[in-house]
């Protein structure tokens, strides 16, 4: 490829990069504001404002070296820019496959699995770390949500045995205030640990490109970019995810909320602390369960959180399925053409899957309607 | 340590987690009671009741909120920190 068509398909790289990093936000709203939501704490526009703001400051405070992701999972010195872009189509398909069915999927995994699908159709299995795939990823999403699900069980547990003599108003008010907090330390965090995942990618493509020299820090319009992007997304609201994690599981109520957002901020900043990334879906998701589990009389929807483990255990390998055909495509066609098809092709599944959304809508004002066992609430309802 | 499974970050996010995901929603919970407990400005309306008052109450729930902020504050700085390393 000449120097010039290099960087066309770097600058399709960073859009694609970017409309990932969008899927990312609306994906991931639930996991913060899911409760909120739900249990009034917040109107659901007000929530997702709140979410978009904090993940945008919290994008920012993540400066820390870039590439990560994809440094202890994949050679890097086998990294090409149509991996990458590849890699991200695969992830965003199916991001956009989960939210359709309204299903808390990890975007990590999905983008984890792209980049890994399409480095495997590039140059075969010796490019992928296999130890630093289990270790890194596949323990810790195995683990996630029972070491949420035990923290919040604990949670409401002790919450409802402390305030069992409170009137149920005041009890309500005083958990939905302390729902706000947690659930605002969770959006944070989110900012912080998933905008530089983009971020990373970004950067890995700038090296590949040669743009970046090797080991180089993070640009800030990089930074800019993908921080206000995550925030836009997630002021998007993806309320098919919102109304499965936030009615589907459990009937929650405030303190369960409060319980469950603080399972959820503790459990991934100690994580991130102590060096082990848990995935910020997987916490929520097992919080929200444990939450559920924890207070008497509570029912756990088991059928809806099966499904839901059923989506984890094939995000991997099917992002890595669609990111390995995406490759073959490009790379069949060959060069700027076959990148520029690849697109082409995302924005049509992209808008296929947008639209046929549309006929079973969800949206803030239905987010919160009686659960009936579907995504989208019945018309007659 | 082994090379596949970490089991010392996982027993320390466990026990942390339990402490600070579960311990501080208590303490909070602690503070909101002790707040609603009965004490002079306890009395009852036709639209409803009026709680809390109670001065042992208020300073008892001062001191919950202010280890739960504390708490929040720590999350934070960890969250930086981590952000710059």
């Amino acid at each position: 490829m000449s120097h010039a068509s290099n960087d066309i398909v770097l600058a399709l790289v960073i859009i694609t990069g970017l409309s990932f990093d969008f899927t990312n936000g609306f994906h991931d709203t639930a996991n913060a504001m899911a409760t909120s939501i739900v249990t009034k704490a917040l109107s659901p526009r007000i929530a997702v404002a709140l979410s978009a703001a904090l993940n945008l400051v919290g994008a920012f405070l993540s400066l820390s070296v870039a590439a990560t992701i994809a440094s202890g999972l994949v050679d890097t010195g086998l990294v090409t820019l149509t991996v990458v872009f590849a890699g991200l189509a695969g992830a965003i398909v199916w991001n956009l496959i989960t939210w359709l069915f309204g299903i808390p999927s990890s975007s990590s995994h999905a983008l984890i699995g792209g980049v890994i699908g399409s480095m495997l159709a590039a140059a075969g299995s010796h490019a992928v770390k296999w130890q630093g795939l289990v270790s890194k990823v596949v323990i810790p999403a195995v683990l996630s949500p029972f070491i949420a699900a035990l923290v919040a069980t604990a949670g409401t547990i002790l919450i409802y045995r402390i305030a069992r003599s409170m009137r149920a108003g005041s009890r309500s008010h005083g958990f939905r205030i302390g729902q706000v907090g947690s659930a605002s330390l969770v959006s944070l965090a989110h900012g912080t640990n998933d905008a530089q995942k983009t971020m990373g990618i970004i950067t890995l493509a700038l090296i590949a490109n040669g743009t970046l020299s090797a080991g180089a820090t993070t640009p800030l319009w990089v930074i800019t970019a993908c921080a206000v992007t995550i925030a836009a997304g997630t002021y998007a609201g993806g309320w098919r995810v919102i109304r499965t994690l936030g009615k589907g599981l459990v009937e929650i109520e405030p303190p369960q909320g409060m319980a469950a957002e603080s399972s959820s901020a503790a459990v991934i900043l100690v994580s991130t602390h102590f060096g082990y990334s848990l995935s910020t879906t997987q916490v929520a998701t097992g919080s929200i369960l444990g939450c559920g589990i924890g207070k008497r009389g509570a029912q756990v929807r088991w059928n809806v959180a099966g499904r839901m483990a059923t989506a984890w255990v094939v995000t991997l390998p099917s992002a890595g399925v669609m990111g390995a055909i995406s490759y073959f495509i490009a790379n069949a066609i060959g060069g700027t053409l076959g990148v520029v098809v690849v697109l082409l092709i995302l924005i049509a599944v992209s808008s296929g899957i947008y639209w046929r959304s549309r006929a079973t809508r969800v949206n803030p004002e239905n987010v919160n309607a009686e659960w009936t066992g579907t995504v989208a609430p019945s018309e007659a309802a | 340590m082994n090379d596949w499974i970490n089991l010392t970050a996982i027993s320390d996010i466990v026990v942390v987690g339990l402490l600070a995901g579960a311990g501080l929603p208590a303490i909070f919970a602690i503070g909101l009671r002790a707040l609603a407990m009965p004490g002079k400005g306890h009395r009852s309306t036709a639209e409803g009741e009026l709680v809390g008052g109670n001065p042992a109450g208020i300073a008892i729930a001062i001191a919950c909120f202010a280890v739960v902020l504390a708490a929040i504050g720590y999350g934070i700085y960890i969250i930086v920190l981590t952000g710059h390393k």
